[in-house]
């Protein structure tokens, strides 16, 4: 079986957030950039199907800026074994809507096969939690979102989800498009022979316009602004203290 | 103008609040129409009836759209969508698994999470785990749409729309249910909670978290987590309060042992008071407290749930 995991460059989580000054986006210039955390997970799990003989071959997929190749060699440097590159945009601050990347990913799905489409619930940056579910509406799939438990069985997957009220476990015909939630695996780190192997494996690179992908965007961003700040508040000495503080303020 | 609104129906029962917040956030687009989808749904149709702001209710009943799987469910919405400019739901899993599969049936951009509506194609949403907030303005016909529940308030109640029966289109077959695995809790809904307590990775374990537990208990609040603590295995994945978890917005929030990561600050930060209690007199948490208590909390939080009530 081949795997699909479709990864994505984002602001690495550790950076702290500006805003720029006109109100026009959040500041990427010069700024970390890191595979997305979600999708860092999906690959892992893709490695571990591979490692358990479920799946021959995996396939990681980036869509957006060229530099998305430098996230796609992290891919491959972890043990993903090519990579398909989709240059979709120019500057690093457009971001490319789920629906247009839902779009060329199932041009993709319908060239290379594979019998399981692996990704990450949610991007960090834009944090849509939509592409997944787009692929498997586009495509006429089954879904199973926020996975925190995956267990392949011939032409099922047996998938934990984590939910509302806790965990709920659906069977899934395969092919599939599972979404992964944070408590699925913990991704490994790519060592250094394997970062240098990395740069010798196959990368294709392609355009949306090869796919036949119009990927301008539908929703137009009026403003970006900064979040209500909090004022900060006080520090108190005991508890006492703050059971009356608590009372002054009518929260108990 | 109308819209429709999918309410949050668990094992045929309405979950009010959250259903409420989204009518309450959605009333402003138009003639709200409720959709209630279940094994069993008719209950949950005459409580959403009740909704202040709901003109009309559709209850859909039927095996294949019980446990809330996403593909028969967003095939009978798809069915529907005709009537509609907006479809929007509360933003829980089951509306966040459901609504961009919907989107992309109708081929137009989903928007998820949205803390604010500007005008009836104008909507702000949270990005870069509440870092930012985006103001969008969608060119889309439909617009699909789930509601961040806790910057809304819950809308009251009316006397009952009427109920319509629909049917439920044919089901794809795709996935099958196989069990739930829901803690069974005499405490509030973490989410509509007047006050939560959440206890961090400072707690140390899964035992320790009875302290918590104690502390919620007595002021009838419901138990929170950061993501450390559920990653540590010290509390389940439904508690977790975060940009990836629950965001949570009541009265009084007490984060107990929390440094305060910005995924977790995400999904607490818009509570009214919030009490910090941590020896590390640097966390960030601090930051957002209201008032902050350095200290040991396995000195402060027993003299804490003794002093309290």
């Amino acid at each position: 079986m081949k795997v699909l995991v479709p990864v994505k460059r984002v602001i690495d989580y550790n950076v702290k957030v500006r805003v720029k000054a006109d109100g026009s986006g959040v500041d990427l210039a010069n700024v970390k950039m890191s595979m997305n955390p979600f999708d860092e997970i999906a690959v892992e799990e893709a490695i571990r199907l591979k490692e358990a003989g479920k799946a021959d071959e995996i396939v990681a997929v980036s869509i957006g800026v060229k530099q998305s190749q430098e996230t796609l060699r992290t891919a491959l440097a972890m043990g993903a074994d090519r990579a398909i590159l989709v240059v979709a945009a120019d500057d690093v601050h457009t971001d490319i809507e789920p629906l247009a990347v839902a779009k060329i990913l199932a041009k993709i799905v319908e060239e290379e096969q594979p019998g399981l489409v692996l990704c990450g619930k949610q991007a960090i940056d834009n944090d849509m939690n939509a592409t997944g579910q787009m692929v498997s509406a586009l495509l006429g799939w089954s879904q199973a979102t926020f996975a925190s438990k995956l267990d392949i069985e011939g032409d099922a997957a047996t998938v934990t989800r984590e939910v509302d009220g806790g965990l709920q476990t659906i069977k899934v015909k395969m092919p599939a498009i599972v979404t992964v939630d944070l408590r699925l695996n913990e991704p490994r780190y790519a060592s250094l022979p394997n970062i240098m192997k990395a740069k010798k494996k196959p990368m294709d690179e392609k355009t949306a316009a090869d796919y036949g992908v119009d990927v301008s965007p539908r929703l137009e961003v009026v403003k970006t602004s900064e979040p209500a700040e909090r004022a900060a508040g006080i520090k108190v000495g005991s508890v006492d203290e703050l059971v009356a503080k608590l009372k002054e303020a009518g929260a108990v | 103008m109308a819209v429709l609104l999918l309410a949050e129906v668990n094992d045929g029962e309405l979950a009010l609040d959250a259903t409420a917040k989204a009518v309450a956030a959605a009333k402003s687009l138009g003639d709200v129409t409720a959709l209630c989808v279940g094994a069993t749904a008719a209950a949950a149709a005459e409580a959403a009836a009740k909704i202040d702001g709901v003109s009309k209710v559709l209850c859909a009943e039927d095996a294949g759209l019980g446990h809330r799987l996403a593909e028969a469910t967003a095939a009978l919405i798809v069915s529907l969508a005709g009537d509609y400019e907006h479809i929007v739901a509360p933003a829980t899993t089951d509306a966040k698994n459901i609504l961009p599969r919907v989107a992309a049936l109708l081929d137009v951009m989903v928007l998820t999470d949205v803390s604010g509506v500007v005008d009836g194609a104008t909507f702000e949403r949270p990005i870069y785990a509440g870092n930012a907030i985006q103001t969008v303005k969608s060119s889309d016909a439909t617009k699909v749409i789930s509601f961040r529940t806790s910057t809304f308030d819950a809308a009251g109640e009316q006397a009952a729309a009427p109920v319509e029966t629909i049917s439920a289109t044919e089901n794809p077959g795709l996935s099958e249910w196989v069990e739930d695995k829901v803690a069974a809790s005499d405490r509030p809904e973490l989410t509509s909670a007047g006050v939560v307590v959440s206890g961090g990775r400072g707690v140390g374990s899964e035992e320790n978290f009875a302290m918590i537990e104690a502390l919620a208990d007595k002021l009838g609040a419901a138990v929170g987590a950061s993501r450390a603590a559920v990653d540590s295995g010290f509390a389940p994945n439904d508690w977790q309060v975060g940009q990836t978890g629950k965001v949570v917005a009541p009265e009084l929030y007490i984060a107990i042992g929390i440094s305060g990561a910005i995924q977790h600050l995400a999904g607490m930060k818009d509570s009214k008071v919030i009490v910090a209690i941590n020896k590390d007199e640097e966390a960030p948490i601090f930051q957002v407290a209201d008032f902050g208590l350095v200290a040991d909390l396995f000195d402060a939080v027993p003299e804490l749930t003794e002093k309290l009530g």
